[in-house]
């Protein structure tokens, strides 16, 4: 997995993962890609912050909206970008897609096509290293809209009751899909509910970097010294739509244009400039050398060879 | 086109589901829909688009991702009186519904001694060829065919998707309403009025002398272009669109298979247990197995999940192309040419 050696570095992933997202929105705006894929821009912070406090031998489980997840825990970029074209030289060699890249042998245990669909098998990752006395922590990624399945409930109480090393983020992006966190709970302060599974919750700003990468800090190191699973609620926005086609009309110009405001990415390169860490006038270069970067990974992509035909019905032992 | 229900003008599949949900709304107030996005959205494929702001968010209700719980909603709501229609956003996340359905839905009358009804209707999209990968492509339906105490419906055209739809809500059992994401978009003449298109009929889409193909849903498409590319080689199909899976028609597919003396099951889910199983099996353990000249044939989803890139996904389909070359080796006179 990635080791992020300096504050810059942080700074450029979340660049690189807007970057990706914007390549892959203007793939589909011009119909180059099949299928569908869901953006992550808007929500950096959370991914960087949260892997950031990982090392070696940890583990995630990502989500439908996955690619930050991926980029933030290090994967290639020409491996990703070859596989949303489809190519056999992509993560799943052109069998998984948007959805389903994962890079297992890494830590990497795949994004996940059903809402919720990872939140047991990380709590079946993180067990096994309880079992097998590994002091290895293992991260569930999962939306606002995940709390709303039966297996989050299911997952949670399982991991306090075992007292698993996991730590739950959830990415509260205000929405899923279009339905408004007012209108999917009663009660929306999503970290509220881990009191009932008995296991510490906290609400994070979710476009706000050090703090994520503070309590990120906190929750895994408790998991990691025995103390069992956490619950992270990082209140974050999705700029784009909901996946490829999405017209928008459960939200206002106005509300995007607000959160666009506190842009993650923004307020972290003010700091770094603040600290010394960046140049003045130093982020534009930066982003052209990222947005090269992944230019150049999809370009490099176009050109790898299509899967062979009959490896479709390769991989399935039954 | 002029039709027996007097006028019909051509719409989409999309418009034709929706058109019969207004009007079920409309004339009944115990009717409602309900699921994810369903509202302002409009529905993950559009089809709900207008209704909320006809009905309101009391009878057309976005739900929380909670497809376990409105499914059980949904029969607790039929049982006390309501008829609803849920809507599952893609027919992979059905698992989630399994319980409800299979322990709670499918039995509750039968167990409570014919004593009560579940008038219950579960619309959903399946099928693959959209890029949507393995999670979001699947053809599940024959799960349900194997569960006593379900219906199971699954259109091929904007006229049955009406008819079926308008029928399913009458009906007082529960119906899962199998629609596919490729044919929203299909056009078809369909009647403005009322009208019901009876479960448990298939329907006798162009006659032929030579051979019967059984399908439904969007393949029972690729099943007529075959016909029609088969035509101009002499061989004449006989297409059959069962439109329910379960109660199947078997006495229209024996009818057919009777006259031509053989038989090609097309279908989208996977071979290994899929529905054809069952279309053939009847055949063969019935009298018409006498009338066979050929074994039977299916063409069907191969054995694997269905894999993103485009011409992967292609691969393990079925298509217009493969029940050609299944017909044609089935019709070919040579012994022990078809495999
Ligand atoms: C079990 C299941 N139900 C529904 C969907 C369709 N769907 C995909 S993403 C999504 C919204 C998810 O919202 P949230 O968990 O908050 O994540 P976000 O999309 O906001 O990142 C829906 C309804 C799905 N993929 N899986």
């Amino acid at each position: 997995m990635k080791k992020y050696e300096n504050r810059l570095e942080l700074l450029e992933t979340m660049l690189r993962i807007r970057a990706f997202d914007e390549k892959v929105d203007e793939l589909y705006a011009e119909g180059a890609l099949h299928g569908t894929a869901h953006f992550y821009v808007g929500q950096e912070a959370v991914a960087v912050g949260v892997i950031s406090a990982l090392r070696d031998g940890d583990v995630i489980t990502g989500t439908h909206r996955g690619h930050g997840h991926a980029l933030a825990f290090g994967l290639d970029v020409k491996k990703m970008a070859a596989e949303l074209l489809g190519k056999a030289s992509g993560y799943c060699h052109g069998k998984g897609g948007s959805m389903h890249i994962a890079d297992v042998s890494a830590g990497m245990l795949g994004a996940n096509g059903i809402v919720a669909g990872s939140m047991g098998i990380v709590c079946g990752a993180a067990w096994a290293f309880k079992r097998r006395k590994e002091d290895r922590v293992a991260v569930c990624f999962f939306g606002d809209g995940a709390v709303q399945e039966g297996i989050f409930s299911e997952s949670l109480n399982m991991a306090a009751v075992w007292s698993l090393p996991v730590v739950f983020v959830c990415e509260n992006n205000q929405y899923a899909m279009s339905l408004s966190v007012e209108r999917g709970f009663a009660n929306s302060r999503i970290s509220e509910k881990a009191d009932g599974y008995g296991m510490p919750g906290v609400t994070v700003d979710g476009m706000e970097l050090p703090e994520i990468m503070e309590v990120a800090s906190e929750a895994v190191e408790r998991a990691r010294s025995g103390g069992g699973p956490s619950l992270i609620e990082a209140n974050t926005y999705r700029y784009l739509g909901h996946s490829k086609s999405d017209a928008n009309l459960y939200r206002t110009r106005e509300e995007i244009k607000e959160w666009r405001e506190s842009d993650p990415i923004g307020r972290f390169a003010a700091r770094l400039e603040k600290s010394g860490d960046l140049e003045k006038g130093g982020l534009p270069e930066i982003e052209k050398k990222i947005y090269e970067e992944v230019e150049a990974a999809f370009q490099w992509a176009a050109n790898e060879p299509e899967p062979e035909p009959g490896s479709a019905l390769e991989d399935v032992y039954a | 086109m002029p039709n027996e229900n007097g006028t019909a003008r051509e719409i989409t599949y999309r418009e034709a589901l929706r058109e019969a949900m207004t009007l079920a709304m409309r004339n009944d107030d115990s009717v409602f829909l309900m699921g994810e996005d369903v509202g302002v959205y409009g529905g993950a494929f559009g089809v709900s688009r207008g209704m909320v702001e006809e009905f309101g968010e009391e009878r057309v209700v976005d739900t929380p991702l909670s497809e376990a719980g409105f499914t059980g909603l949904g029969i607790g709501a039929a049982l006390v009186g309501m008829k609803p229609i849920i809507e599952v956003q893609f027919s992979d996340f059905i698992t989630h519904c399994m319980d409800q359905l299979v322990n709670q839905a499918a039995k509750l009358r039968y167990m409570f001694g014919g004593e009560a009804e579940v008038p219950f209707v579960l619309r959903t999209p399946g099928g693959a060829g959209t890029g949507a990968a393995a999670q979001h492509s699947q053809s599940l339906e024959a799960w349900f065919v194997h569960v006593p105490g379900l219906k199971v419906v699954m259109p091929s055209t904007p006229h049955d998707a009406k008819g079926l739809l308008l029928a399913a809500l009458d009906d007082p059992n529960p119906v899962l309403f199998y629609e596919h994401k490729l044919l929203y978009n299909r056009k078809g003449d369909v009647p403005e009025e009322e009208y019901r298109v009876p479960i448990g009929e298939a329907n006798v889409s162009r006659e032929g002398e030579d051979v019967t193909i059984v399908s439904a849903g969007l393949v029972h498409h690729y099943a007529l272009e075959a016909a029609e590319s088969l035509a101009d080689d002499g061989i004449e199909a006989e297409v059959l669109d069962l439109r329910t899976l379960s109660p199947m028609d078997h006495a229209t597919v024996a009818g057919s298979v009777e006259k031509t003396g053989r038989l090609v099951v097309v279908e989208e889910d996977v071979k290994t247990a899929g529905w054809g199983a069952e279309v053939v099996s009847r055949i063969v353990e019935g009298e018409s197995f006498y009338a066979l000249d050929r074994a039977p044939a299916r063409v069907a989803g191969a054995d694997v999940p269905i894999p993103y890139n485009k011409n992967l996904e292609a691969h393990v389909r079925p298509s217009p192309e493969k029940v050609i070359e299944a017909v044609r080796s089935l019709v070919d006179e040579r012994v022990g040419v078809y495999s």
